[in-house]
């Protein structure tokens, strides 16, 4: 499955919560995905010309999280990049993605903040009566 | 905050004491309006960190205390590698090294006035700000490694700036024992477009006019004179800092077991300063902390070339560079036995004062320049560092007037291009690639920063010296 998925922010003191949703596991973290890009700029401005691929693990499953939203923001910086569209699969630890977007363009973009970097505040993963949500504050 | 949690130890000193699990008490210095404006996680975030292995003399919040990650911010605590004590990366934060300098141009705001929208502009052109932006400059691996080991002092010898900047810099310009082999490929790739950049969010260059003297001995002696304008630049470790930051966070939150330390907050993930972890991490932050006083000296320069294509000069001297997201190693005094901790400032700011051995010989009468940035429209503080800071705060001071709401309401509270409007009408001039950013950056998502500095001064953790009022402002 590929999609924005479904998302939403939380305030936090300084900086901001990104929470993604979904009936799987993998939803959940694509929304978060698109609730990292909404700090930036609107996602929906953001066209899924390029796809970059990623990988990463961790041993358990709120840390791999960490990691997922970790990744993107690497790929953000070092690619100057924002990406609108995802699709996740995860298999026992271990994350494989796809992620598209295009180059930053401050005129349409209109970018807003820096990304830092993906904390453990607030970080949580979790599924209650079927859904899933995946949740963590970014340093921005 | 509540009140009924802390104990009021002065009008200036509040105190929790120590409960079971803390090591230490904790201590906050402010006025009782800030204690009640205080968010209610500060005192959580004290207690935990009271409780850390190694605290020594109390886990300190000041005046500007807010909401941070695992150590609030605006937390100082020293700890002893002897006794078992730890560093933490969370306590040092995502952002290592964030600090502000400050130039002095030697114009009177008169002298401003007639040109401040072109200088406006030239300072827009000409510092990289904002979402994406890169400088020209791009460093080879082995410039990386200089740059990393010798901080502004190896921006110095590539040109930029002045030697004489270097002694007007904590830690004369660089941080001793930096390891460049601790710092990752990915948070080197992370700085390479970035090196000479201001970034957004709370980043600012700002233009501001010396409006009130307080201290004027102390003005004199540093060249402060009223109406004079002074360039301010408030930014950090970019991209490579926050990678550091995020990787070591990781790697102690998954080896705290290992160390027997209960993390009440993963936030707080801290590792033995004498453990493998964290002396790499040791030397990370130290390249780290280089890179960030590298940064700020190569916009330093930039700054100063903007100015000469207006005003045909470009000597604008350092007043100081203090740093505000740190762990140093420093000598204090505890029960009369001179000891080395390693003292954590996060959202903090080193504020030595008169006779300190570390100080070099220009601030050895009066104490070290403490630089305090407030918000775009209410103004900065320059406070001087106090003999008694020592015994109060590991000799540490506020850093900013702290936010006082979300980025989130913020956002939604204002509309960036109106502010904008609303403070060229004051005759502030704001330069930002991007309205949003400005709006979650309002002048009335900070608490005031003037309560902030006036408890800073009667708690005696430093001085007021100047104030300082924005009439341009460069956001990213």
């Amino acid at each position: 499955m590929q999609d924005g998925g479904e998302w939403e922010h939380f305030p936090h003191g300084s900086d901001i919560g990104v929470r993604g949703y979904g009936h799987r596991l993998e939803e959940a973290f694509q929304g978060a995905a698109t609730a990292l890009t909404a700090i930036v700029a609107d996602p929906q401005r953001v066209q899924p010309l390029k796809k970059v691929e990623i990988s990463c693990g961790a041993p358990n499953i709120e840390v791999l999280f960490n990691d997922w939203l970790n990744a993107l923001i690497f790929e953000m910086d070092t690619r100057r990049m924002l990406f609108s569209k995802f699709s996740v699969e995860i298999q026992e630890g271990h994350l494989t993605a796809t992620a598209w977007g295009e180059g930053v363009d401050v005129q349409r973009h209109h970018p807003v903040v820096d990304l830092k970097g993906a904390t453990f505040t607030e970080l949580k993963v979790e599924e209650h009566k079927g859904r899933w949500l995946a949740q963590c504050v970014i340093d921005v | 905050m509540d009140l009924a949690l802390i104990e009021k130890k002065s009008d200036y000193l509040w105190e929790i004491p120590p409960t079971a699990s803390m090591h230490v008490p904790a201590r906050i210095y402010a006025s009782e309006d800030l204690i009640r404006a205080m968010d209610g996680k500060v005192y959580e975030q004290l207690v935990h960190v009271a409780s850390l292995p190694g605290i020594v003399g109390a886990a300190y919040a000041m005046p500007d205390a807010h909401w941070g990650y695992g150590f609030p911010i605006g937390g100082v605590a020293a700890f002893d590698a002897a006794a078992g004590g730890v560093i933490s990366a969370g306590g040092v934060g995502f952002d290592i090294s964030c600090g502000v300098r400050l130039l002095k141009t030697g114009l009177h705001k008169d002298e401003l006035l007639p040109h401040k929208e072109k200088f406006a502009d030239l300072l827009f052109a000409s510092i990289p700000a904002g979402v994406g932006s890169q400088s020209a400059l791009r460093l080879s691996g082995a410039q990386m490694d200089a740059m990393l080991r010798g901080g502004a002092r190896w921006a110095v010898d590539q040109g930029y700036g002045l030697k004489d900047d270097l002694e007007r810099i904590e830690d004369h310009g660089c941080i001793a024992g930096a390891v460049p082999e601790e710092v990752s490929a990915k948070a080197r790739e992370r700085q390479r477009p970035e090196m000479g950049t201001l970034g957004s969010g709370n980043h600012y260059l700002e233009v501001q006019e010396i409006s009130e003297i307080y201290d004027a001995p102390t003005a004199t002696l540093w060249g402060l004179t009223p109406g004079e304008i002074v360039i301010s630049i408030h930014c950090g470790s970019r991209g490579l800092g926050h990678q550091i930051g995020s990787e070591y966070l990781r790697l102690m939150v998954l080896e705290a077991e290992k160390y027997h330390i209960p993390l009440p907050d993963r936030e707080l993930a801290c590792a033995p300063v004498h453990s493998q972890i964290g002396q790499s991490y040791l030397g990370a932050l130290r390249a780290a902390s280089n890179c960030a006083l590298a940064n700020r000296q190569i916009l330093t320069h930039f700054t100063r070339g903007a100015f000469q294509k207006l005003f045909s000069r470009r000597d604008l001297p350092l007043l100081f560079d203090v740093s505000h997201n740190t762990c140093k190693e420093e000598e204090h005094r505890i029960d009369g036995e001179v000891k080395n901790l390693f003292v954590h400032r996060k959202g903090a700011t080193r504020a030595f004062g008169p006779g300190h051995p570390a100080l070099p010989e220009i601030y050895q009468s009066s104490g070290q320049p403490v630089i305090i940035g407030g918000s775009m429209a209410t103004g900065s503080f320059v406070l001087v560092g106090t003999k008694e800071g020592e015994g109060l705060s590991w000799s540490s001071a506020c850093h900013g007037a702290g936010r006082a709401m979300s980025r989130t309401q913020s956002g939604q509270t204002w509309d960036g291009r109106s502010l904008m409007q609303e403070l060229a009408a004051r005759g502030i001039l704001i330069r930002a690639t991007s309205s949003q950013g400005v709006a979650e950056e309002a002048p009335g998502a900070y608490k005031d920063v003037t309560r902030v500095a006036e408890a800073s001064d009667k708690a005696g953790l430093a001085r007021k010296v100047v104030r300082l009022t924005p009439h341009i402002c460069v956001k990213g």
